[in-house]
């Protein structure tokens, strides 16, 4: 079957003043109907500028090259008013902030109305009834009264349920999540992760969810791919992502996280240093001057992201890491 | 049992801000912190862990006379110190330092990183030699990680978490025996997170020094801390021993809390049945009466709309305190 999307040796370089950066370095992957893929890395991995790219909303300053297909349908270099056809309605993307995607001075009802009455051709009618349906869903309690609020009138919390019920009334086929429950309180974000599980289950919408938070896609997705700077690392089914990590910065990192369901652990394993500079790669592994594991291989030659089991990939020239956590070369 | 004397004891502490109406509207308070009270005893962790509006910031800033209390007491080694102007609070500020959530914010961007960590160094003992002052800032240096060399750089040329250690570096100089960390971590990357965690872990096992650890999330404060303090709309919730909060909280508040931060273990997070708060956190402008909690609480009675709990032990260790009607 035609994956839903089918991304292909993608870059994405900006031109800054300090020169070009390297956000994101030949990526391809695919992303399945029905799947929910958790796209994990640490700030500046390019997480975010991956899915900018394949929805045509890089900054000026950004280029993308490579491929990316939306059911066969190539994205890269498609004319505006075809791409704003797909993107706006088979394909959408939600964000951190929601005031990303909502009009301030525009009442909610007509935000959520406008893309049906356009795209669809939908009486104001069906769509007003469509759209209260939507805010239902998303459980906005209230739903008929606050149709015809604004904004503004929404805490933090119920603004980001009307960014996602925007994102989902012309029932996508793909929906890529980036960070959205972030910026929220705790209690807040296990609402939103909650309403995120239910969509999931609810249809065969595909789920992309970009997070820095690798509790986020544990009970959310059924794969997960680790980005560190520009380029995946590793790529598998998540429990083994948790629990048989196979790439060093993937280990460092499930290590890194203090846990609530480990009570008697004590100290964290850290990775040391900081990443790479975007501006001046080195020739071979992004992740040498961090990693324990480093050998000459790892500086003459970048590892590509290679399969090495069933649904399992990992861009590391070591041959991987053994039930007893000993390192096999 | 009779432990050693606190070295910090915070009683039924106020902070409460005059927010002027829109209109003709009437001064309104917001009571940021309303009635707040505990103990920090030598070489230990406190975590305190509260959501926005908790009051968590207002509560470390005002250890500090930072911000000035509207009532209660803050004392400081057996004298009470609230409401002290800064000239009168000089000579605490040698035994309690704070470091904060922003690392590059909270640096002065002209000075050099040597600079910065000398302050308190500059303030205290002006008559230290050259030499000295060098020797002992590259020594802190040392401790938190950072290479002695780069004491001539400025804070633009260090990432987030070296930043992190300069702060830390400035904080520890001294030798205090009180840290307040506001959210030191949360601006900072899982990995370099780790690294500042286990550093501040080391230096208090190596310096005996006090931590008021400030986050709005459990599972860091969990981890580093001895005890937890529980906040919420400005009053504390439940306050115990870090492993008992942990495996046995008696608040439903922090039930929820537990149970809503995520696990990375696909197979607890698949499997969990998660406690969810009804709506979001209410205005502190404007509180719930009674227990400031009921708005959300699963379990909320008649009487919490009327009588606010107090803190006590409520049948259980008298170590664990809990502000609620019917703890579990
Ligand atoms: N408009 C831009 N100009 C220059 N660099 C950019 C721009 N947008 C993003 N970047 C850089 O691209 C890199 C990847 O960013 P991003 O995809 O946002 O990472 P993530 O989402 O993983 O945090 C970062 O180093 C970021 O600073
Ligand atoms: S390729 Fe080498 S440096 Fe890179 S992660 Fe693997 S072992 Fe480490
Ligand atoms: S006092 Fe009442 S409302 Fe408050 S936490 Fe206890 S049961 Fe809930
Ligand atoms: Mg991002």
């Amino acid at each position: 079957m035609t994956p839903i999307l089918s991304v292909k040796d993608m870059s994405v370089r900006f031109s800054t003043p300090e020169g070009p950066v390297s956000a994101v370095s030949g990526v391809s992957f695919d992303v399945a109907k029905g799947e929910c893929v958790g796209i994990v890395g640490e700030s500046g991995s390019g997480k975010s500028q991956t899915f900018m790219s394949v929805m045509g909303l890089l900054a000026t300053n950004g280029k993308a090259t490579g491929s990316a297909k939306f059911k066969g349908e190539e994205l890269v270099g498609m004319k505006i008013d075809k791409l704003n056809k797909i993107r706006g309605s088979k394909m959408t993307m939600i964000f951190q902030d929601p005031m990303t995607s909502l009009t301030p001075h525009l009442k909610i009802s007509r935000q959520l109305t406008e893309v049906l009455v356009l795209h669809k051709g939908m009486s104001e009618r069906d769509a007003r009834a469509k759209a209260l349906q939507m805010l239902e869903r998303v459980k906005i309690p209230d739903a008929k009264r606050r149709l015809d609020e604004y904004p503004h009138e929404f805490s933090g919390g119920m603004r980001q349920r009307v960014m996602i019920a925007m994102a989902l009334i012309c029932e996508p086929e793909l929906l890529i999540a980036d960070e959205p429950s972030t910026a929220l309180d705790v209690t807040v974000q296990a609402q939103i992760l909650e309403l995120m599980q239910e969509l999931r289950a609810q249809g065969d919408m595909s789920i992309v969810m970009i997070t820095h938070d690798l509790g986020v896609v544990a009970g959310l997705c059924n794969r997960v791919m680790v980005m560190y700077a520009g380029e995946f690392c590793e790529t598998g089914h998540v429990d083994q992502i948790f629990h048989d990590p196979q790439h060093p910065y993937t280990r460092g990192l499930v290590g890194s996280i203090p846990r609530l369901d480990r009570p008697g652990e004590e100290r964290l394993t850290a990775i040391r240093g900081q990443p790479p500079n975007l501006q001046h790669l080195p020739k071979g592994c992004t992740f040498q001057e961090r990693c324990d594991f480093v050998f000459d291989r790892c500086i003459a030659e970048r590892p590509k992201l290679t399969g090495f089991a069933e649904g399992r990939g990992k861009a590391c020239h070591l041959k991987g890491f053994d039930a007893k956590h000993e390192v096999i070369r | 049992m009779s432990g050693p004397e606190p070295i910090l004891s915070i009683k039924d502490l106020k902070l409460h801000f005059p927010v002027r109406g829109r209109g003709f509207g009437a001064t309104r308070w917001l009571k940021a912190v309303d009635g707040v009270s505990f103990d920090v005893f030598p070489s230990e962790t406190l975590g305190i862990v509260g959501e926005s509006g908790s009051g968590k910031s207002t509560v470390g800033r005002a250890v500090l006379q930072l911000l000035k209390p509207t009532a209660g007491r803050v004392v400081w080694l057996g004298e009470n110190i609230a409401g002290f102007s800064r000239a009168k609070m000089k000579p605490y500020r040698r035994q309690m330092q704070i470091v904060f959530q922003d690392p590059l914010a909270s640096l002065n961007p002209r000075m050099t990183a040597g600079d910065i960590i000398a302050e308190p160094l500059d303030t205290f003992e002006p008559n230290l030699s050259a030499g000295d002052r060098k020797k002992r800032v590259q020594e802190i240096m040392d401790k938190v990680g950072l290479l002695p060399q780069m004491i001539n750089r400025y804070p633009h040329e260090f990432s987030g978490g070296q930043n992190q250690r300069i702060g830390i570096a400035r904080a520890m100089i001294l030798k205090p025996k009180l840290i307040v960390a506001d959210e030191p971590v949360s601006s900072l990357d899982v990995s370099i997170r780790a690294q500042i965690i286990n550093l501040l872990a080391d230096l208090q096992a190596e310096m005996g020094v006090a931590l008021i650890f400030i986050s709005h999330d459990l599972a860091v404060v969990r981890h580093v801390s001895h005890r937890v303090l529980v906040l919420y709309l400005g009053k504390v919730m439940e306050l115990a021993e870090s492993s008992v909060l942990l495996s046995k909280p008696r608040h439903p508040y922090t039930q929820a809390l537990l149970s809503a931060a995520p696990v990375p273990d696909p197979e607890i997070e698949r499997g969990k049945k998660r406690i969810l708060l009804e709506g979001d956190l209410p205005s502190p402008l404007n509180p719930p009466s009674g227990c400031v909690f009921r708005t959300r609480c699963p379990i909320a009675q008649a009487i919490c709309a009327k009588e606010v709990p107090a803190l006590e032990p409520r049948g259980g260790a008298s170590d664990h305190v809990v502000a609620c009607h019917f703890p579990s």
